[in-house]
C-alpha cells in the first residue's frame, strides 16, 4: 500500500485533508482495486465471516423453529403482540438510513468528503434493510402468504387494505431498498470497468466484465451517468425521509398512550440518521485499521460522521424530552401514566439505559479529542447502537404492556427464539457486508479519483 | 453477398493523452477542424467535454419526469380503483375515496418509477449492456479506466481520411495514435 508514512503518522493525530496527499490515479485505481484482486482476505476477514456464519446458522435455526412450531415460541402475547421483532425491524431500517443520506443528501449538497465512504454505507443500507425486511414477514404468522400483501388479481377477488399503514410500510420498504440497490449498481457501474480492466484471470475479467455492461468512459456517456446520478440523489433524499417517517406512523396512526404522538416521524428520521452514522461508524473503524484505509478514510471523515451523530443525538434526545413534557402537559390520565410507567414500572431499565445510551454519552462528542480518537469512537458508536435498540425497546413494549385497562396489564420476556432471530439478523448482515468487501471495491475509485483531480487543480490556480 | 464494395475495417483513429487539459484541448481544435463524429474516454467525468464534442444535453430528466408521473397515476389509480370499485369496504359510512390515506403509497410509486425510469433510460440510451465495442482495441485502452484520456476520431466522420486525421491527432499532443480496427 502506498500510504506516506509520514500522513498515516499525522492522520494518527490529528484532523487533516479528506485524503491523504500525493495520491495518483494509478495509486488510487491500485489501492482499491487491490483490496479485492491482488490480496489474499486478511485473517480477521475469515474470523469475521466465521462468526458471522455461525450467526447466520442460528438465523435458519430460528426461522426454522418458527416454520415448525408457530409464532407460539416467541415471547409475545396479549396484550404485547409486538415484541422484539418489531423492535428489531424498526432498529434496522434507521441503521439503513446513514447510507442513502451519505449517497444522496450530502452530494446533493456538494460535500466531497462523502466520495471515502459512500459506497460502503449504500451496502450497508441495502443489508441492513434486507434484514429488516425479515422481521414483518415472519411476524405474520404464515410468512408463506406473504405475496397477499401485493395487489394482484387472485381467485378469492380480494385486494389489500390502502389504508392501513402496515400497506404503506410493504410500499415504502419496498421502494426504498430497490431504489437504494439501483443507485448502489449505477454508482458502481465505472468501478465495475475498472476491475474489469485490472483484473488478470479470465473468470474475474469476464464476471466483472458482465457486470460492467461494457463501459468504456465514452464522454457522452459519462454525461448521461452524471445526470442519471443527480436524478437519483434527488429522488432518494425524499425517500429516504419519507420511509422512517412511515415506519413511524405505524404506531403513531393507534391509540396506544406513547405510540399516538405527532412528533414520531420527524423523531423516527432524526433516531434513523442517528443510529445509522453509529452503525457506519462501528464498521468502518475496524475495516479501516484491518485494510489500512487511513489514507482515504482519514480523521477528517470521523470527525465529521461525529458531528452529524452529535447533532442528530441532540435532535432525539429533544423528542425523549417532548415526550415526557407532553405526557405530563396533555393532563390525560393514560398518557401521564404511560410517562411514569416508563421511569418506573418494570421496565424502568430500559428507559434509564436508554437516557444513559443516547441522553448522556453522545455529549463526550462535544470534545475534538474524543471525535479524533478512533477508539473512543468506535465505543460511543457500539453504545448509540445499543441505546437506539433500546429506544425501540421502549416504544414498543412500554407502551404495550400497560394500557387502558388494568385488568389486561401483562409482561413481555423475549424467549430464545426472539433472541436467535436477531442473533441470525446480525449474522446476515455481517455476512452480506463481508463478500461485499471482498468481490467489489469498498470505495468509489472514480469519485475519489475526481475529487483528487479537483484538489490538483485547486493547487494549479 | 455480390456487391463488390469494401468492408469497413477501420473504427477510426485513436490518440491517447494523459491529462484532461490535452484532451479537451485536442477535441477543441478538432471540432474547429471541421471533425463531427468522434468520442473521447476518460476515467472520471470531464466537464465540457461532451459539450466540446458537440453532444446536445441528455434528456433523461424528462424519462425520469414520465416515470415519476407514471408511477404517481398508476399508485393512485390502483388504490383507488381497489378502494372504490373493486372492493369497496363500508366502515361505519366513511368516504371510500379517502384520499389522504392513499398519499403513503402513492409518494412511493412515485418515487419508484422516477428511479426505474432514471436506471433503465440511462441503459438504454446508452445502449448497455454492449460487451463488445470496436474501441476496446485501442492498445492500452484498458488505461481508460486507470489515468489516461482518449480522442478517437471515428471512420463514419464525412471527412475523414487516414492520413489527415494521423497528422491532426498526432499534433494534439498525444502520446501515442494508433488506428483502430473494427
Amino acid at each position: 500500500m502506498a500510504v506516506d508514512p509520514q500522513f498515516r503518522e499525522q492522520a494518527l493525530g490529528q484532523v487533516g485533508d479528506m485524503l491523504a496527499p500525493g495520491q495518483t490515479f494509478a495509486s488510487i485505481d491500485q489501492d482499491i482495486t487491490g483490496l479485492v484482486l491482488n490480496k489474499k482476505a486478511p485473517k480477521a476477514w475469515w474470523l469475521a465471516i466465521f462468526v458471522s456464519g455461525i450467526l447466520l446458522g442460528f438465523l435458519m435455526l430460528a426461522i426454522s423453529g418458527l416454520m415448525f412450531y408457530g409464532l407460539g415460541i416467541w415471547g409475545i402475547n396479549t396484550p404485547v403482540g409486538w415484541g422484539i421483532a418489531i423492535v428489531n425491524m424498526v432498529w434496522w431500517i434507521g441503521i439503513g438510513h446513514a447510507g442513502t443520506l451519505i449517497s444522496a443528501i450530502l452530494f446533493l449538497f456538494g460535500q466531497n468528503w462523502r466520495v471515502s465512504i459512500n459506497r460502503f454505507a449504500e451496502a450497508m443500507t441495502i443489508f441492513a434493510v434486507s434484514a429488516a425486511g425479515l422481521f414483518p414477514v415472519l411476524h405474520l404468522g404464515r410468512p408463506w402468504m406473504v405475496y397477499w400483501f401485493f395487489p394482484y388479481p387472485n381467485t378469492l377477488n380480494m385486494w389489500p387494505q390502502f389504508r392501513s399503514p402496515l400497506m404503506w410500510d410493504v410500499f415504502a420498504i419496498s421502494a426504498y431498498v430497490l431504489t437504494s440497490a439501483m443507485f448502489w449498481y449505477l454508482g458502481m457501474i465505472p468501478d465495475l470497468a475498472s476491475m474489469r480492466d485490472r483484473a488478470k484471470p479470465k473468470i474475474q475479467k469476464v464476471l466483472y466484465g458482465i457486470h460492467a455492461l461494457g463501459w468504456r468512459g465514452s464522454a457522452l456517456h459519462w454525461h448521461r451517468y452524471e445526470v442519471a446520478y443527480t436524478l437519483f440523489a434527488g429522488l432518494a433524499t425524499p425517500l429516504v425521509i419519507s420511509v422512517h417517517s412511515i415506519v413511524a406512523l405505524d404506531f403513531a396512526t393507534s391509540l396506544i398512550p406513547g405510540w399516538h404522538t405527532t412528533i414520531f416521524p420527524p423523531y423516527f428520521v432524526a433516531g434513523a440518521v442517528f443510529s445509522g452514522f453509529a452503525m457506519v461508524l462501528t464498521l468502518l473503524i475496524p475495516v479501516r485499521r484491518v485494510y489500512g484505509l487511513q489514507h482515504f478514510i482519514t480523521l477528517r471523515h470521523i470527525d465529521n460522521m461525529s458531528k452529524i451523530m452529535l447533532a442528530t443525538g441532540l435532535m432525539v434526545f429533544y423528542g425523549y424530552l417532548n415526550e415526557v413534557f407532553f405526557g405530563w402537559y396533555s393532563a390525560h390520565e393514560y398518557e401521564m401514566y404511560m410517562i411514569w410507567n416508563r421511569m418506573t414500572g418494570p421496565y424502568a431499565w430500559s428507559f434509564w439505559l436508554l437516557i444513559f445510551c443516547n441522553g448522556v454519552v453522545p455529549q463526550l462528542l462535544w470534545s475534538k479529542r474524543v471525535r479524533t480518537n478512533t477508539i473512543a469512537i468506535f465505543c460511543i458508536a457500539i453504545v448509540i447502537n445499543i441505546g437506539m435498540w433500546l429506544e425501540r425497546f421502549v416504544i414498543v413494549v412500554t407502551s404495550l404492556h400497560r394500557d387502558f385497562l388494568p385488568s389486561s396489564w401483562g409482561m413481555y420476556t423475549p424467549t430464545f427464539w426472539d433472541w436467535a432471530l436477531f442473533l441470525g439478523s446480525i449474522g446476515f448482515f455481517a455476512f452480506a457486508l463481508l463478500l461485499f468487501i471482498r468481490w467489489v471495491p469498498m470505495i468509489s475509485i472514480f469519485e475519489v479519483k475526481e475529487v483528487v483531480h479537483k484538489m490538483e487543480h485547486k493547487h494549479e490556480a | 453477398m455480390s456487391t463488390e464494395q469494401p468492408i469497413a475495417t477501420l473504427h477510426g483513429i485513436c490518440a491517447e493523452y494523459t491529462s484532461d487539459t490535452s484532451l479537451l484541448a485536442a477535441a477543441r481544435s478538432a471540432r474547429v477542424a471541421g471533425y463531427t463524429v468522434m468520442d473521447a474516454y476518460s476515467p472520471v467525468p470531464v466537464h465540457g467535454l461532451h459539450e466540446t464534442l458537440g453532444g446536445k444535453r441528455t434528456k433523461l430528466p424528462l424519462v425520469t419526469l414520465l416515470g415519476a408521473l407514471g408511477g404517481l397515476t398508476g399508485g393512485l389509480g390502483l388504490q383507488i380503483w381497489v378502494s372504490v370499485i373493486a372492493y369497496p369496504i363500508n366502515v361505519g359510512g366513511r368516504p371510500l375515496l379517502s384520499w389522504a390515506a392513499f398519499f403513503p403509497v402513492t409518494f412511493a410509486c412515485t418515487i419508484l418509477g422516477g428511479s426505474l425510469a432514471t436506471l433503465l433510460g440511462m441503459l438504454i440510451m446508452n445502449n448497455f449492456p454492449e460487451p463488445y465495442h470496436p474501441i476496446f482495441n485501442t492498445p492500452n485502452f484498458e488505461a481508460a479506466s486507470k489515468d489516461r484520456y482518449f480522442l478517437c476520431i471515428e471512420a463514419a466522420d464525412p471527412r475523414f481520411e487516414v492520413g489527415a486525421v494521423q497528422t491532426f491527432l498526432a499534433g494534439t499532443n498525444a502520446v501515442a495514435v494508433s488506428e483502430v480496427d473494427v
